[in-house]
């Protein structure tokens, strides 16, 4: 249901990862998962080994954040983020290259796991690991099936909707081993005896590849999807594999029995189980069509963002935005030293007019939203009720629901900024619920 | 940083169709049925479309310039759709100071004094020419035999007025209908040259199937159950509804009228039950009521139900059982 199909500009699909060079200096946000900053356990002028805690999770919803580099804390204070926003971030200064000494970085495929699911999942906590496919959300609450609810299956995003993103596809692709092992090892964990695959269609290499390999995993499924975005999205791709719709909000995938877990994150669950290595580097895919040369990088976490734009050729001369993920849901870049974090998939350039938004016009009533929205809601209505304030009306009319993937606004022929007015109007009244829950609670 | 960078929220990519583009694929799109009109009724056909035409751009431009004080709107070829439509439920023999008066109430009246594109409750072009039809309606409801020598001129009457009076088609003339070979408004003469443009604007995604079918095959439907419960040859009941699809405006109005974005509803469901609504209205006044052709009655009619259905009819949500 709904959706759009935007020009796919895999530019970097055939490009195999290449291991960037190690930074001089890294700044590690305390804030790059949804929940609770971490915890900074350093502070200037300690040594770190690359690998070692930094800072610990700060309560249930929250990550651990390892140091992505070995070498001096410079600073525990605020520096501005890709938005300009001043966060608390711990730079690393680099010297030399080296471990902490548990962790296995041989390249040796490690199949067998004979951990408990509570012990698969406590080190995935301990490894640090967050949704990467940009959620950022904890990987081990999502494994954490609540009492009373029952995992069913387990499905990997290898969809990889967003135009111009190929890193979960070069992962697929040149760690499809062990991202089986990984699968492996989740479905151990939520006590599932199937975990389906989904693969957008446009990736025909990488099913071929994971089919051929899964034959060997027994309850293990490659699920072809035909192209739509954005069936990368969690609820639209349970439904694209199972058929079930998950309820609207507060409601989760786990009630329809799914948990859902990304390729490049089912990769480095393989890590931090078998070998130890917490979430400390990931590919990023530096993109765009005036890039010189497109490509997927192994990045530590930390790294200058303008470092990856560098060694992709750098920064064209008509270059008019810088995207923090693909053009769909990225978000717009003011300041390129900022760092890779665990949710960054890519780095999108746009140049010149494509950079741009057209003026907007006057709503012609076209109804391409409407028939665009995978969640079955009238963007154009909600855009002109939140314009009026009508806080009561966008609830009623399940605002709440839009996943801001941003097909509306992409499919608009008048430009009009429909996504704008929604986001507006879904925070103001998440807002409005916030605060109504807290005023019908007992008072303590 | 030599680079200024624009930063804004997402998504960063926009559509590849732009309100322009659309208008003038619907132009595009009427050209077939322009050609088949000229071919059959004269030059007079390409005047008259273009007098049309000028006239509603004008009306837009100075309500726009001198009324409203806007921004300049002619450039989304709006306008020039609405000029052809109107032309296109005109007969050929029409005065050209009739087709002017059409085209100041399609603008000024039913478009303009909305709001513009987007804002009209009803299509434009079909005020207009209804308003026509009541103002003048011997002009209106005049048709000139057809003009070209080479092919077999019919009677003055339209097919449908024909069956109206009682005069039973002896024979079903298909042929005649799909090419145009027939009295008429300019634009409703051939059912080929109208699904041609249906067939492009499909292609083009500029409008989807569900209205134009709909209403064709409730039409379609509504026919046969009539010549069912007429009873007589078997033949009719095939004859019958194929006769009320190709005579008349029912392709013109139900794929480029019933259509109109601002005047149809936004949801599939909506959109079904307006088009259920057209088909059926359309085959009762073509059936009983006091004009042979029911069409812009039909569509004007729906377009009244359809801010009803958008506030009734919703999309089916995510999630919601």
């Amino acid at each position: 249901m709904g959706g759009v199909h935007p020009s796919e500009n895999k530019l970097s699909r055939a490009k195999a990862i290449e291991v960037l060079p190690l930074p001089e200096v890294v700044q590690i946000p305390l804030a790059q998962h949804i929940g609770a900053p971490a915890t900074a356990k350093v502070a200037k002028g300690d040594k770190v080994l690359t690998g070692q805690l930094i800072a610990e999770a700060t309560g249930f919803m929250s990550a651990n954040i390892h140091a992505p580099i070995s070498g001096t804390v410079q600073s525990v204070d605020l520096q501005p983020n890709g938005q300009g926003v001043r966060q608390m971030m711990i730079t690393i200064k680099r010297e030399g290259d080296e471990w902490v000494d548990t962790i296995d970085r041989s390249t040796e495929l490690k199949k067998e796991c004979t951990l408990a699911p509570q012990e698969i999942i406590a080190k995935i906590k301990e490894a640090g690991i967050v949704g990467m496919g940009g959620a950022t959300f904890p990987t081990q609450v999502k494994l954490s099936v609540p009492p009373g609810k029952k995992a069913e299956c387990l499905i990997i995003n290898g969809v990889e909707c967003e135009p111009y993103l190929t890193s979960d596809h070069r992962t697929m692709l040149e760690h499809g081993e062990e991202l089986l092992v990984g699968v492996t090892i989740l479905m151990k964990a939520i006590g599932v005896s199937k975990a389906y695959i989904g693969i957008e269609n446009n990736k025909p290499d990488a099913i071929a590849h994971l089919q051929q390999l899964a034959a060997s995993y027994p309850g293990v499924e490659v699920t072809p999807l035909k192209v739509r975005y954005p069936q990368g999205g969690e609820k639209q791709l349970i439904a694209a594999v199972t058929g079930r719709q998950v309820p609207p909000p507060p409601a989760l995938p786990i009630d329809v029995g799914a948990v859902v877990c990304n390729a490049s994150t089912t990769y480095a669950v393989y890590r931090a189980v078998q070998k130890n290595m917490p979430l400390i580097e990931r590919v990023v895919t530096i993109t765009g069509k005036g890039l010189k040369e497109p490509k997927n990088l192994l990045t530590r976490m930390g790294t200058p963002i303008s470092t990856l734009i560098e060694a992709a050729g750098g920064l064209p001369e008509n270059a008019g935005k810088v995207i923090n993920g693909g053009p769909m849901m990225g978000r717009a870049m003011v300041n390129l030293d900022s760092p890779v974090t665990k949710g960054c998939s890519g780095i999108t350039v746009m140049c010149g007019a494509e950079a741009e938004r057209k003026s907007a016009g006057q709503c012609m009533k076209c109804a391409k939203c409407v028939a665009a929205c995978p969640m079955g809601l009238e963007p154009y209505l909600l855009s002109k009720l939140s314009q009026k304030k009508k806080w009561d009306e966008v609830e009623a009319q399940m605002i709440t629901s839009c996943i801001e993937c941003g097909c509306c606004q992409s499919t608009c022929p008048a430009y009009l900024p429909l996504l704008d007015w929604v986001r507006l109007g879904k925070q103001t009244v998440m807002g409005i619920i916030r605060a109504r829950m807290a005023a019908a609670a007992p008072k303590k | 940083m030599a680079n200024k960078l624009i930063v804004s929220p997402s998504p960063h990519v926009q559509s590849m169709q732009s309100t322009a583009s659309i208008m003038r694929d619907v132009v595009i799109a009427l050209i077939p049925a322009l050609v088949v009109s000229t071919v059959v009724f004269g030059v007079n056909v390409l005047g008259l479309t273009a007098l049309s035409v000028a006239a509603c751009v004008l009306f837009e431009y100075l309500i726009q310039r001198f009324l409203v004080k806007g921004s300049c709107t002619i450039c989304n070829w709006s306008a020039v759709v609405t000029g052809v439509l109107l032309a296109f439920n005109l007969p050929a023999s029409i005065p050209w100071w009739i087709v002017v008066i059409g085209a100041f109430v399609a603008i000024a009246v039913a478009k303009m004094t909305f709001g513009g594109l987007g804002k009209n409750p009803f299509n434009p072009a079909l005020v207009g020419r209804v308003f026509l039809l009541i103002a003048y309606p011997v002009q209106m409801t005049t048709f000139p035999a057809v003009a070209n020598p080479a092919l077999d001129a019919l009677s003055g009457a339209t097919p449908l007025a024909a069956v109206k009076h009682g005069v039973e088609a002896g024979v079903l003339p298909v042929q005649d209908l799909l090419l145009g070979n027939m009295p008429g408004s300019l634009g409703e003469v051939s059912a080929v040259a109208l699904l041609v443009g249906f067939a492009y604007l499909l292609w083009r995604r500029v409008i989807t199937w569900h209205i134009p079918v709909t209403v064709l095959a409730t039409m379609a439907l509504f026919a046969f159950c009539v010549a069912l419960a007429r009873g007589g040859e078997a033949s009719l009941l095939w004859q019958f509804p194929l006769f009320h699809l190709l005579a008349g405006g029912a392709l013109l109005g139900s794929i480029f009228m019933a259509t109109d974005y601002a005047t149809s509803p936004m949801t599939v469901k909506g959109a079904v039950i307006y088009a259920v609504g057209i088909g059926a209205i359309t085959m009762c006044i073509r059936l009983w009521g006091a004009y042979p052709e029911g069409m812009s009655f039909a569509i004007l009619i729906m377009n009244s139900v359809t801010p009803l259905l958008n506030k009734y009819v919703k999309p089916k949500r995510f999630g919601v059982k």
